[in-house]
């Protein structure tokens, strides 16, 4: 049986991966490591001295980790369909080489993203571990963590890689970081509870994706409260990967096929 | 002729308002080396690229073994082997893992692509590159790897987009060889080139493009035979020496082109062409008698010289 045209694609990025995979794995396992012992442990001392019934109900270390899990997934989704996209289509030009093989653009954008996937999938894990260490859950936690944690790396890869392929230039990306993915991750929940934002903020912070995640982490890790019901927060984020790859995809189809 | 592998009739190619394809016809049959010859922004890789099925129709009808590039792309795209004009090898992989991955994304058999790079890294005369980064390949290398890469799949049917550019003589003449030796396999092979010797050599048949549409098409020789006489008279006046009136020449040969390096007397008597000549002799930096080239004919047809 033949393989489907966007498994051929994932296959081959896997195989570009091979060369880079250690470092990357050293990466996605000190980032954790380093912004647990600073923040949760250093700074969540302070904190906890601080607020004697906790954040939310539990320590600062405890209240960061399963946050800090899917932003962490929000950024690795983000350089996929960042800064690789714009690789495939205008610095090593692999996407042209691709479409002149059997592979349609619609199996591209699946396999690009379906791999973005995989790549948020291995972070997420390795950081679950370096959680589970920290003694923050119970290993079945953090597994549960895991899961709203990739549909945030998807929700976030898909409309970012719709808006790269529609960028000319890499300053396009850094404004898209700058003013987009950084202050996502700094003010969705994660280091803090949105209810410490101006009012006015609130209801932004909803609309971001993260938020949802972040809560769901939090959910699943340590069965503190959601904010949003989970099953809305999952639609969402569904939304937002559908709606990001059928933008994806038409924008691939203008900037490829032509 | 057999049954056409590609047919176009009013292939039509715009971008925005400039049209870079302007309605043309043409048939390639199974087993062919068919040309595409044209100075740059003929149109010739826009043409390429819609056999392809790699960029779509604006207007006209094309078939590619059978199919309909706008339904069946994909499926073209199986049976073909495209060598792009620019080289987009992934630059961060060996030279094997490129035809590894290029492999896969035909569905290849692991085992199948296994003996395929071996044979093909023989045909490039890569075989002791075969685990160097394409990052550290030579511009030949490099077009050998992307010509090789192109094969990987068998096509019955490659198309090649200015193959030879970049390449040193020797390398083109090998190439050549590995091309001829496709051919005489019974692959099809559309080339598209501006020089006129890799036309002469390679193509059974070929048709000569400018500003979009095609101006002649026929055989090498056919197409010499028809737009050029057999010889070609070229002199090369000193710098400091006014050329003049074409009229000047009238005489010496049947038809005269003046351009801005030298002057072309096309003749079918070459001898008593230089007869008339030697009285000028002291205006001259030199001449020679050659036989007519495409070049020659796309003199003719379109008043401006090929490679510029
Ligand atoms: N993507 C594009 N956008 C706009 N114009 C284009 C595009 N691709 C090609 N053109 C224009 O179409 C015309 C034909 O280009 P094409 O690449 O087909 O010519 P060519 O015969 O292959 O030339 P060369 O010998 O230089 O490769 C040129 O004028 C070119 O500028
Ligand atoms: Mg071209």
């Amino acid at each position: 049986m033949a393989t489907p045209l966007a498994l051929r694609v994932v296959e081959a990025e896997a195989r570009v991966y091979r060369r880079v995979w250690k470092g990357s794995v050293v990466t996605s396992f000190l980032n954790p490591v380093l912004y647990l012992l600073a923040m949760g442990v250093g700074l969540g001392s302070l904190v906890d001295r601080n607020l004697p019934d906790g954040v939310a109900g539990v320590g600062y270390l405890a209240f960061l980790a399963p946050g800090l899990l899917a932003a962490t997934a929000m950024q690795t989704g983000a350089a996929e369909g960042a800064w690789k996209v714009m690789a495939g289509f205008k610095w090593r030009k692999t996407y042209q080489a691709v479409l002149a093989t059997p592979v349609t653009i619609e199996a591209l954008v699946l396999g690009v993203l379906t791999w973005a996937g995989v790549r948020v999938l291995m972070v997420t894990m390795v950081f679950a571990a370096v959680v589970v260490v920290f003694g923050v859950t119970s290993p079945v936690g953090a597994l549960a963590a895991v899961l709203p944690a990739m549909l945030v790396g998807l929700a976030t890869a898909a409309p970012v890689a719709g808006f790269t392929i529609r960028v000319d230039h890499d300053a396009g990306l850094t404004n898209l970081f700058r003013f987009g993915i950084v202050p996502m991750f700094l003010f969705s929940g994660t280091f803090f509870p949105v209810s410490q934002l101006p009012e006015l903020l609130r209801p932004v912070a909803f609309a971001v994706p993260l938020f949802h995640g972040v809560e769901m982490a939090r959910w699943a890790a340590l069965g503190l409260a959601p904010a949003v019901s989970p099953v809305a927060s999952v639609a969402y984020l569904l939304a937002w990967t559908v709606g990001g790859t059928w933008w994806a995809i038409r924008g691939f189809r203008r900037r490829l096929w032509r | 002729m057999s049954v056409p592998l590609v047919t176009a009739r009013g292939l039509v190619k715009r971008f925005g308002d400039f049209v870079a394809v302007d309605g043309i016809d043409f048939e390639i049959a199974a087993g062919e080396a068919f040309g595409f010859l044209g100075p740059n922004g003929a149109g010739k890789t826009s043409t390429m690229r819609m056999i392809a099925a790699t960029s779509p129709l604006d207007g006209g009808e094309l078939r590619v073994l059978g199919l309909d590039p706008a339904a069946e792309g994909s499926a073209i795209r199986a049976r073909i082997g495209v060598v792009p004009q620019e080289d987009n090898l992934d630059m961060e992989l060996t030279v094997a893992e490129n035809l590894y991955i290029y492999g896969r994304y035909f569905d290849l058999p692991r085992r199948v692509i296994r003996r395929r790079i071996d044979e093909l890294l023989d045909f490039a005369q890569l075989a002791e590159r075969r685990d160097a980064r394409v990052e550290s390949l030579s511009g030949g290398m490099k077009r050998r790897l992307t010509i090789a890469r192109g094969l990987m799949n068998d096509p019955e049917l490659v198309l090649l987009d200015e193959p030879t550019t970049g390449l040193d003589p020797q390398a083109r003449h090998a190439l050549w060889d590995r091309l001829y030796r496709l051919k005489r396999r019974g692959v099809t092979l559309i080339i598209t080139t501006h020089y006129m010797d890799e036309a002469e050599q390679l193509c059974d048949r070929l048709v000569v493009m400018d500003r979009g549409r095609i101006v002649a098409e026929g055989s090498p020789r056919d197409l010499i035979a028809r737009y050029s006489t057999p010889e070609v008279v070229e002199l090369r006046f000193r710098p400091e020496v006014d050329v003049g009136a074409p009229s000047r020449f009238a005489d010496m040969a049947q038809r005269v082109e003046i351009l801005p390096d030298r002057v072309l007397l096309y003749t079918g008597d070459a001898d008593a062409t230089v007869a008339k000549v030697e009285p000028m002799e002291e205006l001259l930096d030199g001449f020679l008698v050659r036989r007519a080239t495409l070049e020659d004919v796309f003199l003719h047809l379109t008043g401006r010289s090929l490679v510029d």
